[in-house]
């Protein structure tokens, strides 16, 4: 048993600590993928893809005319006024962390209270040229901190499962997202017409989620695009898959509902999500459209994240 | 006279919500001037309501939804028989010395005009409490027209005289506001106010009292210019608004409110 | 008076005391780069697990050091009995002032309390006219202000009988002090602090209400990140393995109070508040309040929630009231008070105002109702201006000053920039009232950071430092 306002704090930091992640991957992406030759033609601009996978793209054009690299960098790194923006990631989940300070372990609070520290240190200035990857990295290393210190230190019980549901959900949502905006590169048709622009499409988008390496561990036969949305749909040995979140996130509501001894709605949405993903078959998700399968995989996510806060986190 | 009173409050949300809470002081108690012959408050089967009394004395009905309900209705049904005492309050027990009614507060926290018409009071009076507290109800009451919807609630004193206008409660405000300057103590009263008419009322009433030394508590209808008399029907009292208000809550989620009250005020000879 | 400074050490040339010389041996052999290296690394401990003091819409940095002076203050086994039996004797005298107020009323009927001051003061929770409160306790958690002026002379300054705060410094401050300094602190056989929490703890159980069904639950409530001793309550929540909670996590059924928990309902009987009397019930007091919980009063009056400190319990700490505890303690206790109270002229008195306003320039001037060091003047050490600005205020509302003669505050040694120096401190012992009284040994001692100032207020550039009570 806890404060409902704790388990969502708990909840909300992960969620947080893991956007912050997701964003510096997707921004390394971009800015390696704008360094390629000619990166602008096969996909418009790479920077305003990213602004759409972030999820802020109605707040980013309020704001800016275009997709700039110095306006994409500064809104989602640091504008304070997105509160998607790594700035604003890393001080909520922060804040949320003082409030809830007594649930968290050492670890993770200082984790967490180090970055709120050593944040005020960056800024647009810092982060021109080489600086850049400087940055995403530390914000990278700061959500890998946190989440492995979750791991390693937090008891098993409720409050480490929400920990985990926030960070599964928002993972989840991000894969999703990288997939479905990429989604026409991948689909089996332009494979014909994928010349080396598509190839660094198709690298950047298993990049964006740390799977490049491990696409090639797992395929042998080069890269291609139906089986890098296989991988990142229903691999479950790739821990950014799609089906890799839904089984941690029904793990965790299982041993909550164990723990509580009480089932509730989100416990049946999380098992269908799971088990979707779980025999479904790549060939299935092509005939049905990988971008409606995408799509109603992201509003399943997130109905699920809204029962999981009406089931616990609301009180 | 013998009361009868018939309230209807209904409070509908645009949404559903989850909590609710109403503090209600609408239970009048018996003093010299009436005896409560019945009294029934009839709440929706999903609330509980609990009974409690606060540090005038003042009986407490709070209700609690703890449910999901978009509309919550109340019915006072009561039966009062009244007597007229001049205005004198008698037969009470009270909590507090006379002297603690000069504490200020938000809502009566007096400005310059109201000290100003405080001091003009104290002058045009004969020196007697008495005769000051009916100058204070005359000046107040010439100060400030009856219009409704144009003050609410939350209007202090000091707006209510800037504006020139106002209901009961704002007349209320602004004489218990000069009068506890002019060094009289003074307490606001909630209740009704039975009318020659028959049509509904828009609201229930509200009326000051203030310490009359050597006659004690004395109540002045300031929105009528009279001292209470077998019509009123007195239900209860505090420093200000806020603590003699018919009901006070809060609620968690609905959205919207929408308020509708409706009230039946109706007399009758006693009968033998 | 200012020639009479009591060092609590010994005056440099002096003789040093029986109690410090073991210090003063270990501070000669020590070189100053390791105090400095030493204070560098209780800053970055205090900074890294977040021991905070927030003042927020100042500028700067939101969250800041308590500046922690490494020197500790050491206090004989025979000086604190004394303190510490004065410190009972006071607390007991000021509870029963409190329920008295809010009960019967015998010390207004007598005369010795002027009514009007109590009824019609501020700090006067009349709502709590006739509520009946656990063990008849209202001041669970009391912090007492005292000054010392010589080698047996102690002055009560200030009580604070509210939600006095800073009790996680003594404990912190202890904590870092045996970790930077472990071969000192073994020198000395100093009355541990530790078990402060668990008494806190047994004291709250012990007053809970008359309808608790059964082992009490206890909260802490806060009013959240913002408010400036926040550390301190999740601290003290952590500690007693309590819920932190904020008015939102909680809400009334039934005139029961429920926390919203991940498991539905759980009902709480005892809560620590650390929200102020006028924030905890919109519907009974600030109306605007967003941190407390609607109808908490409602459970409170029905004997389902006990609340500490208690609604009210502030009469007791309001500086015009302050100047009647002496006789308080004789009136209910018919003892004779083991600690002093600081001479006060009143202004409220005329006589009183008129002493004041001709020697407002040796005088300490205080706001009745202020607190944290804002609102004062303290004479000697201010400039023409603020001397003449107070002189005015007096003169307008004299109702709303008393005035004390500048006490010379005791100084201790405190590592500084200039090396080791005397500074002003003051003490602040928690004292514990639930079915008993209890007092841990020890309190915070604040210090005036800079040289010759007597304001050691941590929001007025006030440091702390560890205190050491020894054993017999």
């Amino acid at each position: 048993m806890m404060l409902s306002r704790t388990a969502d704090s708990l909840y909300w930091i992960a969620r947080y600590m893991e956007r912050a992640e997701n964003l510096a991957r997707t921004l390394r992406v971009t800015d390696r993928l704008s360094l390629m030759p000619s990166s602008a033609d096969a996909d418009g601009n790479e920077w305003h893809s990213t602004v759409v996978v972030s999820g802020s793209e109605q707040g980013f054009y309020e704001k800016h005319e275009e997709a700039t690299p110095e306006n994409v960098i500064s809104y989602l790194a640091f504008d304070p006024e997105n509160p998607s923006s790594i700035r604003n990631c890393i001080e909520t989940a922060r804040r949320n962390a003082r409030a809830v300070r007594t649930a968290l372990t050492t670890e993770q609070w200082e984790c967490l209270n180090s970055a709120w520290l050593a944040l005020p240190g960056w800024n647009e200035t810092r982060v021109r040229g080489s600086g850049l990857h400087r940055f995403l990295d530390w914000v990278k290393d700061c959500s890998l901190l946190f989440t492995g210190g979750t791991v390693a230190t937090m008891l098993r019980r409720d409050s480490y499962y929400f920990t985990r549901l926030g960070t599964f959900i928002e993972r989840s949502d991000n894969t999703a997202r990288i997939l479905d905006v990429k989604y026409h590169v991948l689909l089996p048709e332009n494979a014909e017409v994928g010349g080396g622009i598509d190839y660094y499409q198709w690298a950047s988008v298993l990049r964006a989620v740390s799977g490049y390496r491990s696409y090639n561990a797992v395929y042998r036969e080069g890269l291609k695009p139906w089986l890098i949305a296989e991988f990142l749909i229903m691999r479950e040995e790739m821990p950014r898959s799609l089906i890799s979140c839904a089984a941690e996130i029904k793990d965790c509501l299982d041993r909550l509902g164990e723990e509580y001894g009480q089932r509730h709605e989100c416990h049946r949405i999380a098992g269908q999500i799971h088990s979707r993903l779980r025999f479904g078959k790549i060939e299935d998700v092509f005939r049905q459209g990988l971008h409606e399968f995408l799509s109603e995989h992201i509003d399943q996510n997130n109905r699920l994240g809204l029962e999981i806060s009406r089931s616990y986190l609301l009180g | 006279m013998r009361i009868q009173i018939n309230q209807q409050t209904s409070y509908r949300y645009a949404g559903p919500a989850n909590y609710s809470m109403q503090v209600l002081r609408m239970r009048p108690r018996d003093n010299a001037g009436q005896k409560i012959l019945f009294w029934s408050l009839s709440v929706p089967h999903f609330a509980n309501v609990t009974q409690g009394e606060d540090a005038f004395g003042n009986p407490l009905d709070t209700l609690y939804v703890s449910r999901l309900h978009s509309e919550i209705s109340l019915t006072i049904s009561a039966e009062v028989e009244t007597t007229d005492t001049g205005g004198i309050l008698r037969g009470v027990e009270e909590a507090f010395a006379p002297v603690f009614f000069l504490r200020e507060t938000p809502l009566t926290a007096p400005d310059e005009a109201i000290k100003t018409l405080a001091a003009s009071a104290i002058t045009a009076s004969d020196g007697s409490p008495l005769d000051l507290a009916h100058r204070l109800m005359d000046r107040v009451r010439d100060a400030i027209d009856y219009r409704i919807g144009e003050t609410h609630a939350e209007t202090t004193a000091a707006e209510a005289l800037a504006h020139g206008f106002g209901v009961c409660q704002d007349h209320a405000h602004v004489f218990i506001s000069a009068a506890r300057r002019a060094g009289l103590p003074a307490r606001y009263v909630s209740g009704y106010l039975w009318e020659p008419r028959d049509t509904e009322y828009e609201a229930s009433h509200a009326w000051a009292e203030a310490y009359i030394e050597g006659l004690g508590w004395v109540g002045f209808d300031v929105a009528n210019r009279i001292c209470p008399t077998d019509a009123h029907v007195r239900v209860a009292c505090g420093l200000d608004y806020l603590e003699a208000a018919p009901a006070r809550g809060l609620r968690r989620g609905g959205g919207e409110e929408t308020l509708e009250v409706r009230l039946r005020v109706d007399a009758g000879a006693i009968q033998q | 008076m200012a020639e009479a400074i009591f060092d609590e050490m010994g005056l440099p040339g002096g003789e040093v005391r029986r109690a410090y010389r073991t210090l003063q041996a270990w501070l000669d052999e020590t070189p100053h780069e390791i105090l400095t290296l030493r204070r560098e690394e209780a800053e970055t401990f205090f900074r890294r697990i977040g021991i905070t003091f927030a003042v927020y819409g100042e500028g700067g940095d939101p969250e800041r050091i308590i500046p922690f002076d490494i020197i500790p203050r050491i206090l004989e086994a025979a000086e604190w009995r004394q303190i510490s039996d004065g410190l009972i004797q006071r607390v007991k005298a000021l509870n029963a002032f409190i329920a008295d107020v809010y009960g019967p009323q015998d010390i207004l009927r007598a005369g010795i309390v002027p009514r009007d001051q109590v009824i019609l003061n501020e700090t006067y929770r009349y709502q709590m006219q006739g509520v009946a409160v656990p063990q008849n306790v209202y001041t669970h958690i009391a912090g007492i202000d005292m000054v010392r002026v010589g080698p047996d002379e102690f002055y009560v300054l200030e009580d604070n009988c509210r939600t006095p705060s800073g009790v996680s410094y003594m404990l912190e401050n202890r904590e870092i002090t045996m970790r930077l300094f472990p071969e000192l602190f073994s020198r000395y056989n100093v009355a541990p602090v530790d078990h402060y929490c668990d008494e806190l703890m047994r004291t709250l159980t012990s007053v809970a209400p008359r309808n608790c069904p059964g082992e009490p639950t206890v909260v802490v409530l806060t009013p959240g990140i913002y408010n400036s001793a926040y550390y301190e309550h999740s601290f003290l929540a952590d500690q007693m393995g309590a819920e932190l909670v904020e008015g939102p996590d909680l809400y009334v059924m039934d005139d029961v109070v429920y926390m919203r928990t991940t498991q539905g309902p759980k009902r709480v009987d005892v809560i620590y508040r650390r929200v102020d009397d006028d924030f905890l019930d919109p519907l009974t007091f600030r109306p605007d309040s967003a941190l407390g919980v609607a109808g908490l009063m409602n459970a409170y009056r029905a004997g389902n929630v006990n609340l500490t400190n208690a609604v009210g319990a502030g009469i007791a700490d309001d500086k015009a009231i302050y100047t009647y505890v002496p006789e308080m303690v004789k009136f209910y206790l018919g003892e004779t008070p083991i600690l002093k109270n600081v001479p006060t002229w009143r202004c409220a008195d005329p006589e009183d105002a008129a002493y004041v306003i001709e020697h407002i320039a040796e005088l300490v001037v205080k706001e009745v109702h202020g607190s944290g060091g804002y609102g004062m003047l303290v004479g000697p050490k201010a400039a023409r201006e603020e001397i003449a600005l107070f002189r005015e205020l007096v003169k307008t509302s004299p109702e709303k000053y008393i005035a004390q003669p500048t006490l010379a505050l005791s100084t201790c040694p405190t590592f500084v920039d200039e090396g080791i120096a005397p500074r002003h401190v003051d003490l602040r012992p928690f004292i514990l009232s639930g079915r008993e009284i209890r007092v841990v040994p020890g309190g915070l001692t604040r210090v005036a950071m800079r040289e010759g100032s007597l304001v050691v207020n941590s929001s007025q550039g006030g440091g702390t430092k560890d205190t050491w009570v020894l054993k017999d």
